[in-house]
């Protein structure tokens, strides 16, 4: 009997007892792009996204294999102080009403010899800064601590958010409505003014030395960071929920852990990575701003910002004019690198999006 | 005596629902009495025998679908019992209730959104079947290649990805992974509509042979009344809604009695051009199920509307042996 | 799990990642598609096309359109889809053609191509010509009018109501809004008032009760049956020599299906126009159609008047498909069922494409795609089961 019905179904089903050699014919003239090199075509296809790639490579090689090079070459230290001298010209001029009643301006010329600030040069490509460090190897270090500190940042702020908005999303109810009113909160705080009173404090504790104040300051930020991760698992789970595998699983009797760990995570995937992608710039832009400030990386470290932050107007033009190889190079690699970062973010978007599909 | 006879009567019946009602309540916070609600489903009662398919038909809106996803509870219902095995689904505690999900199964309309697509075919097949242990460990993938054979896949799909797959064979994994958990009684909403006419012959014999087979209990529902005649051995028609009529394949199709069955039979077209048919297109479309018709629900499209039908809600009565209609123009006495 | 899948995957027999292009071969169906759509794209670009270009003659002043060995192909990141594989057919003036065949079978793609609007540029038109007799007596090849002179035929001439009412139209205008645009900028001398009022009269005529209080309404605020009823005006409304109809009825209940084939039966009397009815739904044919086009894997694979293919169907897959939908006559019988799956229409072979499903098949299906094959003045079929034709071509004048 069930012999009998086996057959039935084996010939029906899987049919084609005489045609077997033409279905696999057909099987192998049909093929298909695997998911990942499809994404990874589409994301090669817009030239921006490539440019993206290039730049942020550029960035990773320059900050992570650039200190090496120099350190085995040259044998510069991100610390380390030059003292070149050379003979500058010092004018001094002066006005003062003479006891004839006249005006007079006073010149003077002198020469000094000046031990900081060395022009560009074939030892040292970009010169020394104020306190006589190498610019161009402290650029490298600069980069070194942005990336670093804003892929802990990133990586940090999406895990707390998958966990938050995982929890609002899927269990919907109060749990939502606790954690969404906690997103709104931290979301409405100012985060500068925080961040410069907390900088104060953190200053006037003795118990932190002030090379760890940025780690704190960046904690800070992960802190408020998460909401926006939160928000975006949130909808995508409250979309993901209403799918029709979800309810398949519910009829299967598969436990809310796995349900959450193996169904829906997965699928924001593609949608956190765009995020954190986009946010990285953000991230760097953040640390470069407090740097900038001086309550970011503290003095005797290099970091982009600190390094734009000896243009400072406010402690005389003398730099902003006269010295543009300490500055402007570190301010192009923040561009590059939020730029780089954005346009990385773009691409993985659209390449991600099915839809996108021409 | 009796009684011993009444519990084995009982037992033939594998899925009883009693006075199902959900209601959706229009706005969630408004305070007040006056809460408005959208009666989906609104006191249906049915009985599956042990083995048998029963089609649930009705057009969209009409509560089919709430209707199998409260059987299942895959959201709350608003009052009535829902039998499975003598146990009342409605009153079981969640952590018992997933322990018997693998019993009652269920194979949705749309292959593309019910099947996840990150995971190959054998975990979602199989997923379900390691965490509710079906079979020991060291069986675990020859049962799944063996589900996987009974449904028409072949063994080298074990791990690609659905979205490598067609419309037909995406139902196939689908039916693969409700049949995998050794189920009684399996749910089927619509599962042919988004399939080509070719393929809907495949996957109706499929069904069929793993009924007979396995001896699942199916509750199938559609709209397509064809396929409905075909599988089913009792027919429930729903409006609005309500049961409207209900009874054995045989009687509802040679004698239909209300008349939301009859032209409802009379739409279907037919494969052949010289057949004209004396076709009832009811006028005007569905009432919205926020505010139905007073007394019956059909009225407002029915032919043979008399002043009753506005007053008072027919029941649902047996004329016949295993045939109930509610309906004013068949005495209610 | 990624890295598990990937060392256990061996272990199951007949697994191979054949399945996969080659990065390689991937480049150069990449670079072939460039270099092709190019071509195409720049054809299409070229402005101030001469009339003599694309005017032409039609075969049979009879024939609204003619297609005429037409081929679209789509070309796609994994090769090249032939949609529409030489699909020769005609629509004759104030007749119901009813395409009929499975998802991805190109019926679709016909009709889009017939109105310009196959998706570019991946999709291109790439051979033969549609001749379409336009109301002024002209005779236009689609494939080659220009933009510009297509934009004045699409709506006016041609009308198309498709398979979703509530994605073809806009949710953010009020029905009457979307009517009257159609009248305004294909009728010249329109006026709001007489578009108004030409509009409410159509949505009349369509059955809607209430004309003037739909003619204010969003399209979401109408149930789908009367939304398919204003697109069927809306197609309507510039009086139509030709309507194509992409699945009516297939996002509909039955009973409300049934009001819209009256409709559609009513409103061909009323304009004397002809219908293109695409469907999947071989009731709705027989019950719509006056002649039939079966399609299977872009190719039409018989065709003929509505009797023929239901009373004498020839090629075993109309054949299959006839006795695969489950009807009260064979109750507890197995159903029939074609075996297998649609073959994906990228590098077919050379034979036969419904080999692999056919019951019937010999060895003489192995070689070349069979002719279309004559069996009486409307009726073909491609397929070697009935041998030659049976239908002497001398013969024609009878019947």
């Amino acid at each position: 009997m069930t012999t009998e019905k086996e057959k039935i179904t084996e010939s029906n089903v899987n049919g084609n007892n005489g045609n077997n050699n033409i279905e696999l014919e057909l099987e192998h003239n049909f093929r298909v792009i695997s998911p990942g090199r499809m994404v990874a075509k589409r994301f090669f296809k817009s030239r921006l996204s490539v440019a993206g790639l290039i730049m942020i490579i550029f960035v990773f090689l320059f900050s992570f294999v650039g200190p090496l090079i120099v350190d085995a070459t040259w044998g510069y230290k991100e610390n380390q102080v030059f003292k070149i001298e050379r003979v500058s010209d010092m004018f001094t001029t002066a006005d003062f009403t003479g006891p004839d009643g006249m005006k007079y301006t006073y010149y003077d010329k002198s020469q000094t010899v000046i031990t900081f600030k060395a022009p560009p040069s074939k030892d040292h490509w970009l010169g020394t800064d104020t306190s006589g460090f190498d610019i161009f190897t402290r650029l490298m270090y600069g980069g070194r601590i942005s990336l670093v500190i804003s892929f802990i940042v990133i990586f940090l702020e999406t895990f707390i958010g998958i966990i938050m908005g995982g929890l609002a999303g899927y269990f919907g109810d109060w749990v939502d409505l606790l954690i969404m009113r906690l997103v709104d909160i931290f979301s409405s705080l100012p985060t500068l003014p925080i961040l410069l009173v907390l900088s104060a404090t953190i200053s006037s504790i003795e118990a932190i030395p002030p090379e760890h104040r940025i780690y704190y300051l960046m904690a800070f930020i992960t802190l408020l960071g998460w909401t926006g991760v939160a928000r975006i698992v949130r909808g995508q789970i409250l979309m993901l929920r209403e799918q029709e595998y979800m309810m398949a699983a519910t009829t299967t009797g598969i436990s809310s852990l796995h349900k959450i760990f193996r169904h829906l995570i997965p699928n924001t995937m593609p949608q956190l990575i765009v995020t954190a992608t986009l946010g990285l710039g953000g991230v760097i832009l953040y640390e470069s701003t407090l740097s900038f400030l001086g309550i970011g990386v503290p003095f005797p470290r290099a970091a982009w910002g600190s390094m734009i932050a000896l243009a400072d107007p406010a402690k005389g033009q003398d730099i902003l004019a006269n010295y543009p190889n300490m500055w402007v190079p570190a301010g192009i690699l923040i561009v590059v690198t939020v730029l780089g970062f954005s346009f990385i973010g773009d691409g993985l978007r659209d390449a991600f999006d099915p839809r996108m599909k021409r | 005596m009796a009684s011993m006879e009444n519990i084995k009567k009982e037992n033939d019946y594998i899925l009883e629902v009693r006075n199902l009602k959900k209601y959706y309540p229009l706005s969630r916070f408004s305070l007040g009495k006056s809460r408005a609600y959208v009666k989906a489903v609104d006191d249906v009662s049915f009985k599956i025998k042990r083995g048998t398919t029963m089609g649930l038909v009705g057009e969209s809106g009409c509560g089919k679908t709430t209707v199998g996803r409260s059987i299942l509870r895959l959201h709350d219902i608003t009052g009535g019992q829902v039998i499975f095995d003598g146990q009342d689904l409605a009153k079981i505690p969640p952590s018992k209730l997933r322990k018997m999900r693998p019993q009652m199964q269920m194979i949705f309309q749309d292959p593309y959104s019910s099947l996840s697509p990150r995971m190959p075919v054998g975990e979602i097949i199989g997923e379900a079947v390691k965490e509710h242990k079906i079979v020991p460990k060291s069986e675990y993938r020859s049962h799944i290649l063996k589900v996987m054979r009974d449904c028409g896949l072949q063994p080298q799909y074990f791990y690609r990805y659905p979205h490598e797959f067609s419309g037909g064979q995406r139902q196939r994994i689908s039916i693969a992974r409700a049949v995998a958990l050794k189920p009684k009684f399996i749910i089927c909403d619509e599962p042919l509509s988004a399939l080509d006419v070719s393929i809907q012959a495949q996957i109706i014999n499929l069904m069929k042979d793993l009924q007979e087979r396995y001896g699942y209990t199916y509750l199938f529902i559609s709209h397509d009344l064809s396929v409905v005649e075909y599988i089913s051995d009792t027919i429930g028609v729903m409006y609005l809604g309500s049961m409207v009529e209900i009874g054995d394949k045989k009687r509802i199709f040679d004698n239909p009695m209300h008349p939301y069955t009859k032209a409802l039979l009379s739409a279907v077209p037919i494969s052949d051009p010289d057949v004209k048919m004396n076709r009832i297109i009811l006028s005007g479309d569905i009432p919205s199920p926020v505010n139905p018709p007073s007394g019956c629900k059909f009225r407002t499209r029915c032919q043979h509307c008399m002043d009753i039908c506005s007053r008072e809600v027919p029941k649902l009565k047996e004329y016949e042996e295993g045939h109930m209609v509610a309906c004013h123009l068949y005495s209610q006495d | 799990m990624g890295l598990k899948n990937f060392f256990e995957r061996k272990k199951i027999e007949g697994v191979d990642n054949t399945m996969y292009l080659t990065l390689r071969e991937e480049r150069r169906i990449s670079k072939e598609n460039n270099r092709i759509i190019k071509y195409y794209e720049r054809q299409k670009a070229r402005k101030n096309v001469p009339e003599e270009e694309y005017l032409t003659q039609m075969r049979d002043p009879n024939n609204v359109v003619e297609f005429d060995n037409l081929h679209t192909y789509f070309f796609t990141d994994v090769g090249t889809v032939k949609s529409v594989n030489g699909v020769t057919f005609d629509v004759p003036i104030g007749k119901t053609v009813g395409m009929v065949g499975e998802s991805g079978c190109g019926k679709s793609v016909t009709s889009l191509s017939l109105m310009q609007l196959v998706q570019a540029p991946t999709g291109q038109i790439v051979e033969g010509s549609i001749r379409y007799q336009a109301g002024d007596g002209k005779c236009y090849d689609i494939p080659k009018v220009p933009k510009d002179r297509m934009l004045k035929l699409r709506g006016k001439e041609i009308s198309m109501i498709f398979q979703e009412p509530m994605t073809s139209l806009n949710p953010v205008f009020r029905i009457g809004e979307q009517m009257d645009e159609v009248i305004l900028l294909h009728e010249e001398g329109a006026t709001p008032e007489i578009a108004k009022e030409r509009s409410i009269a159509m949505l009349k005529s369509v059955g809607i009760p209430m004309p003037d209080k739909i003619y204010t309404k969003y399209p979401h605020e109408l149930s789908g049956g009367m939304r398919q009823r204003v697109m069927i005006a809306m197609a309507l409304l510039c009086n139509p020599r030709l309507i194509i109809a992409d699945e009516p009825t297939t996002a509909l209940d039955v009973t409300i299906q049934a009001q819209i084939l009256e409709l559609l039966r009513e409103v061909k009397e009323r304009i004397n126009g002809s219908i293109m009815l695409i469907t999947h739904d071989l009731g709705v044919i027989a019950e719509m159609a006056d002649l039939v086009v079966v399609m299977y894997a872009g190719r039409i694979i018989e065709k003929g008047t509505v009797r023929e293919i239901f009373h004498d169907p020839k090629h075993p897959y109309t054949i299959g498909l006839m006795r695969s939908k489950p009807s009260g006559k064979l109750k507890d019988n197995r159903l029939y069922s074609i075996k297998g799956q649609v073959p994906n229409p990228i590098n077919m072979p050379d034979h036969c494409y419904f080999l692999n499903r056919c019951d019937m098949a010999m060895d003489i299906c192995h070689g070349e795609y069979p002719k279309m094959i004559q069996y009486s003045p409307t009726h073909f079929a491609a397929c070697y089961l009935c041998g030659e034709s049976s239908f002497p071509k001398n013969d024609l004048a009878k019947e």
